[in-house]
């Protein structure tokens, strides 16, 4: 493979993201040998986990911060990720370049994301290496320094990084408004990159108050995965990151929520650039964290089975038996805090138009909350994300990235552990019961990407 | 509807660092000194497979190419290679499409194809305990796909659509441009896709021929990891490949120099323009590959502290991301250099770029950037093709392809640490000198050059 182009368009289509999945099987298995995952909390706060995996000699490293652009004040979208990019910028003990030069000169990488609910920032180094992260990482927590010339030459690249994502991308410019009306009221409906306006106006002090206010060792979960021991992570983290002071508590993250949704709403995009549309239909459903009991568990089922893969309803339905459509599917967003996204989505093909998607997909909306789904197909369903589990605990990253997003979301890593079980609570009703909650039409939001001068039906 | 502004991937550039790996594959080095152990496999019938044994998860992971892909393509039917990778999971011996594929989802196994110009590979990801159900249907979807008429009408509509859906995407149309530029008659010149016109013309018979003609076992390479030992794998070697034909009868694919010192525009209204300027490669085998990847990796190598990342984003925020990468492909090799400015800014962005190559061919490196690059290329391999078993698999695959021997991981530091200031600095002039080809998509200029 020299030239990873991507294959037929069904497979790269969509990437799904099912954040509910955890590598459960594999631990439950593992649970009395070396690599059980385990949990504890320094005496600052800050809470570690270990997912020890010692196949190769690389190791993990990665600081979540609970801390993401739904929390940012009104009028400074954009704060927490712009502020991602200045903690590569040196601190008072080692100038700019020198952490990603010690981390380079190990043949180490690097890198930082921010979402909504979370900032994390990752080494991937030998696990001799890791004294020397955790020493790092523990002192950018604290000791960065914020030059005015810094911020200025960041802020360029961080709207360079505006354009290169969203407005190059017509698919990317529909999507930050389609969120915009989904969420009348909570942060969700802000993209995490922030709007322009006011990337270009956040100051230093803006950027001084978030530091002070969100990056404590009381707000963060420390995730080291690969080959070591829980022990060990535990006295290095002690003498790194135990001896920064617990910073001041921190008022629950209580955001704005969504009023009762009472319309539908329909967001469009034309443009010169797009040859074929797609639609979406788009539904916020609770988090787990702010989920009924098993209910998150049930839309997750529900939309494995109604939009999942090669074998979910409506890619059998739309792509292979009706012929209507390029694409079908689904996807639930997951580890969020206050809601979680749950889409549907299709493009048409051949002689059909997107009309004939949206009501091809309708119809099976139709059927699932009128019909419910099979035993079977519930078996297969909750199969499929528990094999997903063992699949993903082969990537160090991927399992760090799970245990990072559910602590900072409000979850715990039984939660994570306990998914089997969670699964196996779930019945046909409960999915039926989601689906005639959740795929309401009358307060459904799509969104419609158009060439231009073209309607939609 | 894309889901990328969820979940921004941080400072650096995610999307350059793809690029970048291209070279990581081709480099693919083994695993770090005695980290993993590569065992060669030989079965009754002289398949052949590199195996790294490893049992802590319950789970098996092969990777297989076919010396082929769409170069192979016939005239007149780009596309084909890749319209066949999308039909192994739609039918095989004698299960249908819907047939195969409730098989291997009761299985909870996951099956993969893809073609690039130079090969078509597969991947196939299963759970040890019934494995050899699942390999059953791998050896039908190698040996036996059946190419059945409504999923290759689904399957080539479903292409046909992802290509209409670029003809208007200026980027994409950039690289498409490009690549007729650089490489005129050259299989390389064509999309993997093909045409919609080519596309339309290939059929089931085409795809039969194809197969027949290009899945062989002598330009087959294997890798294998996980939960299998040597003795059952050469088992498998022969009951999932052993019925293919022993040689494959390719067609020769000339080598060629891509046609540099020319310009393509793309005009277009964006906001920000993509730059991309190509110069002379390097193959995998020259003696001076190292010189070259280690001068790459102090331009432009994906890190931090490269020439390029310094000057263009670090120091003046000119761009999100500014990278280089060598592309040494079967026939074709380059070094690309990429980033993406504020339209109004293209201009200066360019001539920062370009003092930037033209210091590095003059003076060349530092010896301080030349001892870094070294430890960041020497240690940096296990992360990059060891942190999964789909890596290491992959890299096993690559190693045998580069022809670099089972010994490689050992050699590598040392082939590295033999570079020497001097031979970097003939490497920038070697591949720097040359008028390079340039791409820009963004807005026009206005009144001309």
């Amino acid at each position: 493979m020299k030239n990873p182009i991507a294959g037929v368009a069904r497979h790269a289509a969509f990437a799904v993201i099912v954040a509910v999945a955890a590598p459960s099987i594999a631990i439950a298995q593992e649970a009395k040998d070396d690599t059980a995952v385990s949990s504890f909390t320094l005496e600052n706060g800050l809470e570690v986990v270990v997912i020890p995996d010692h196949r190769a000699p690389v190791a993990t490293h990665m600081l979540w911060y609970k801390v993401g652009s739904a929390d940012e004040d009104p009028g400074k979208s954009g704060i927490a990720h712009f502020f991602e990019h200045l903690m590569f910028k040196g601190t008072s003990t080692y100038p700019s370049g020198e952490f990603s030069d010690a981390i380079a000169a190990v043949g180490g990488n690097e890198n930082a994301f921010t979402s909504y609910d979370f900032t994390a920032y990752y080494q991937q180094v030998a696990p001799s290496e890791l004294p020397e992260m955790m020493q790092f990482e523990a002192d950018r927590m604290r000791n960065l320094v914020l030059s005015e010339e810094n911020i200025e030459t960041e802020r360029k690249v961080v709207l360079e990084e505006r354009h290169q994502r969203v407005d190059n991308v017509p698919s990317s410019i529909l999507s930050e408004e389609l969120n915009a009306t989904l969420y009348q009221n909570h942060p969700y409906g802000i993209p995490v990159i922030g709007w322009q306006q006011e990337i270009e106006g956040l100051t230093h002090d803006d950027l001084k108050s978030f530091y002070d206010r969100f990056y404590t060792p009381n707000n963060a979960v420390l995730v080291v995965a690969g080959d070591v021991d829980p022990e060990n992570v535990r006295e290095m983290a002690e003498e790194t990151y135990g001896k920064i002071a617990r910073g001041p508590d921190l008022a629950p993250r209580a955001r704005p929520m969504e009023p009762v949704q009472k319309t539908a709403r329909e967001v469009s995009l034309r443009d010169p650039r797009v040859s074929v549309p797609n639609l979406s239909i788009n539904w916020f459903v609770p988090s787990y964290r702010t989920a009924e009991k098993g209910e998150f568990e049930a839309v997750a089922i529900l939309s494995e089975i109604l939009g999942e893969g090669l074998r979910s309803r409506l890619y059998q339905e739309l792509v292979v038996k009706q012929g209507v459509a390029a694409s079908a599917g689904s996807y639930l967003q997951g580890s969020a805090y206050d809601y979680s996204a749950l889409v549907l989505y299709g493009q048409p093909r051949g002689d059909a138009d997107l009309a004939t998607v949206e009501k091809a997909i309708i119809a099976q909306i139709e059927k699932i909350k009128n019909e419910g789904v099979t035993q079977e197909e519930l078996d297969t369903a909750r199969t499929k994300i528990q094999r997903d589990q063992i699949f993903l605990r082969d990537s160090q990253v991927r399992s760090a990235n799970l245990f990072g997003a559910v602590l900072t979301t409000g979850g715990t890593v039984e939660d994570v552990t306990s998914l089997p079980e969670r699964l196996d609570a779930v019945t046909v009703e409960d999915v039926k019961a989601a689906a005639e909650r959740y795929l309401d039409l009358d307060r459904a939001v799509k969104g419609y990407l158009l060439p231009e001068g073209e309607e939609r039906s | 509807m894309s889901q990328t502004l969820n979940f921004i991937p941080g400072a650096f550039m995610r999307s350059f660092f793809k690029a970048g790996t291209l070279l990581a594959l081709i480099l693919v080095a083994g695993p770090v000194q005695a980290a993993v152990k590569i065992q060669e496999v030989s079965s009754e019938k002289g398949v052949e497979a590199w195996l790294v044994e490893d049992h802590s998860l319950p789970i098996i992971t092969m990777q297989f190419s076919f010396d082929s892909g769409a170069a192979q393509d016939p005239d007149g039917k780009a596309g084909l290679a890749n319209l066949m990778t999308g039909l192994f999971d739609e039918g095989a011996g004698d299960l249908d499409s819907d047939a195969f594929q409730t098989k291997m989802e009761e299985l909870g196994a996951e099956m993969s194809f893809n073609a690039s110009s130079d090969a078509i590979s597969g991947q196939v990801r299963m759970l040890s305990e019934n494995s050899d159900e699942v390999l059953d249907l791998v050896r039908l979807a190698v040996t036996s796909p059946r190419f059945d008429i409504d999923p290759v009408e689904r399957i080539r509509s479903q292409i046909a659509v992802g290509i209409r859906a670029d003809e208007r995407n200026p980027s994409k149309q950039g690289g498409e441009a490009l690549a007729k530029a650089l490489y005129g008659d050259h299989p390389y010149a064509r999309s993997t896709e093909g045409t919609l016109e080519t596309l339309a013309s290939i059929t089931p018979e085409d795809l039969k021929a194809f197969h027949k003609r290009v899945f062989g076992r002598s330009n087959l390479t294997i890798g294998v990891v996980g939960d299998i030992d040597a003795e059952r794998l050469a088992a498998v070697l022969d009951t999932v490949f052993g019925a293919l034909p022993e040689e494959a009868e390719l067609q020769v694919v000339e080598d060629i120099e891509p046609k540099l010192g020319q310009e393509v525009r793309v005009d277009y209204p964006l906001p920000q323009t993509t730059l991309r300027l190509v110069y002379p490669g390097i193959e995998r085998d020259d003696p001076e590959f190292f010189s070259a990847y280690l001068m790459n990796q102090i331009l432009g190598g994906g890190v931090f502290s490269s020439r390029l990342f310094q000057e263009v984003r670090e120091k003046r925020g000119l761009a999100y991301g500014a990278s280089s990468y060598l592309m040494s492909r079967d026939h074709a090799q380059s070094l690309a250099i990429q980033t993406a400015t504020s339209s109004e800014k293209a201009d200066e962005t360019l001539a920062v770029m370009e003092e930037v190559i033209a210091g590095l061919r003059d003076e060349g490196p530092t010896q301080e950037e030349l001892d870094t690059a070294k430890t960041y290329v020497i240690g940096s391999y296990a992360i990059n093709n060891l942190d999964s078993s789909t890596a290491i698999a992959r890299t096993l695959v690559g190693l045998q392809e580069d022809d670099l021997g089972v010994d490689y991981i050992e050699r590598r530091s040392d082939l590295i640490n033999a570079v020497t200031l001097d031979d970097v600095k003939e490497a920038a002039t070697r591949l720097l000198t040359q008028k390079p080809a340039l791409l820009v998509v963004g807005p026009a200029k206005q009144g001309g050059e």
